[in-house]
């Protein structure tokens, strides 16, 4: 046995390593890992002829209108009154403001069934939810001038998913005692039903009505 | 002195190289737009990178073509008209299912003005490329 063994030749694989690792480098130059991120958004459908004539009738106590102008302030406005934030740390409620997610859920929620926010109707949803109040007509309508710096744009539409998320997230603590991203698909499709992402970013012309 | 053995050495290179090529995607395309993007901290990772499309939005990287915002659609300047073809075009390469996941990734510089982003979300709802994702750097808090 021992003989046999001797009288086999042994390949040189010592430049094995070196091949190898050529290799490797190459490929680790040219990868790019980097998935790419963002905040996702779906636009609405192109407008139709007809579409366009009739008028989109949004009641104003269902409508939160937040506007960024030129100079990147911000201006948050529903029929329980209007609030500006001038920087960006304003809008984290940075300096005795209401920091826009606080504000967006209080619409959103609008818990007292107060007169001046959405109106809220009962609506029936899966177990283990089952039916309760929901302020479905909400609209959050987010207009910009030419001129607002995408930077301050992003800031403001980052606030606003912030505010959904802290709704789901507290939905999901309180029908399925757990976070929101480890609930099951059609667990976190139910919280997604029960709050919608209802953020209008259309053409802002649609919504000039709500001025006066 | 033992012999260190070093025979497993190009087994566990041959390993780390296999993860590499499969999670490697190639750099398709250099960039010739300069993109700050904005930070935020809600962000999403986007799921299927077959299935992405991007437009990149920025300030060129050579001055010779002005400092002005430029689009870049795969590896040249384009114009906002140029949208609707662009986005034809890669539609017609996916298979019909992908096509209605597709994602526009918009990766446009902190300080474009929105006047350009709102040109091109128009051009991108008549193109009905209505999945869109603003790219933005994961920032904490």
């Amino acid at each position: 046995m021992a003989r046999t063994k001797k009288k086999l030749p042994s390949l040189n694989a010592s430049s094995m390593a070196d091949i190898s690792f050529l290799l490797l480098t190459f490929f680790l130059l040219v990868s790019s890992m980097d998935t790419d991120s963002g905040l996702a958004r779906r636009l609405p459908p192109p407008p139709q002829d007809e579409e366009n004539l009739q008028e989109m009738k949004i009641q104003k106590r269902n409508l939160l209108v937040i506007l960024v102008n030129a100079n990147n302030e911000t201006m948050v406005r529903s029929e329980e009154g209007t609030e500006w934030y001038s920087n960006q740390d304003e809008l984290l409620g940075k300096g005795g403001k209401t920091a826009l997610k606080d504000k967006v859920i209080e619409f959103v929620l609008n818990t007292n069934n107060s007169e001046l926010l959405p109106i809220v109707t009962e609506k029936e949803f899966d177990a283990p939810i089952g039916v309760v109040p929901v302020t479905e007509q909400h609209v959050v309508s987010l207009q910009n001038d030419a001129t607002t710096s995408y930077k301050t744009y992003i800031a403001v539409q980052n606030e606003l998913v912030r505010a959904y998320n802290e709704l789901r997230q507290a939905g999901a603590k309180k029908y399925f005692n757990n976070d929101y991203e480890n609930l099951l698909e059609p667990q976190q499709k139910l919280i997604q039903e029960l709050y919608p992402q209802k953020i209008s970013e259309a053409e802002p012309k649609n919504f000039s009505r709500g001025d006066n | 002195m033992p012999e260190l053995n070093t025979s497993s050495m190009p087994d566990l290179v041959f390993a780390i190289l296999f993860f590499f090529m499969v999670t490697t995607t190639m750099r398709s395309e250099e960039l010739m737009v300069k993109i700050k993007l904005p930070s935020a901290t809600e962000v999403q990772k986007l799921e299927k990178k077959s299935l992405v499309t991007y437009i990149n939005i920025g300030p060129p990287t050579d001055a010779k073509f002005g400092t002005g915002t430029q689009m870049q659609l795969n590896d040249k300047f384009a114009e906002v008209e140029d949208i609707q073809d662009y986005i034809a075009q890669e539609k017609s390469s996916m298979s019909e299912s992908d096509q209605q996941l597709m994602t526009v990734s918009i990766k446009a510089d902190e300080d474009t003005r929105m006047s350009y982003i709102s040109d091109v979300k128009q051009a991108l709802r008549k193109a009905y490329a209505l999945k869109i994702s603003y790219s933005s750097r994961k920032a904490e808090n």
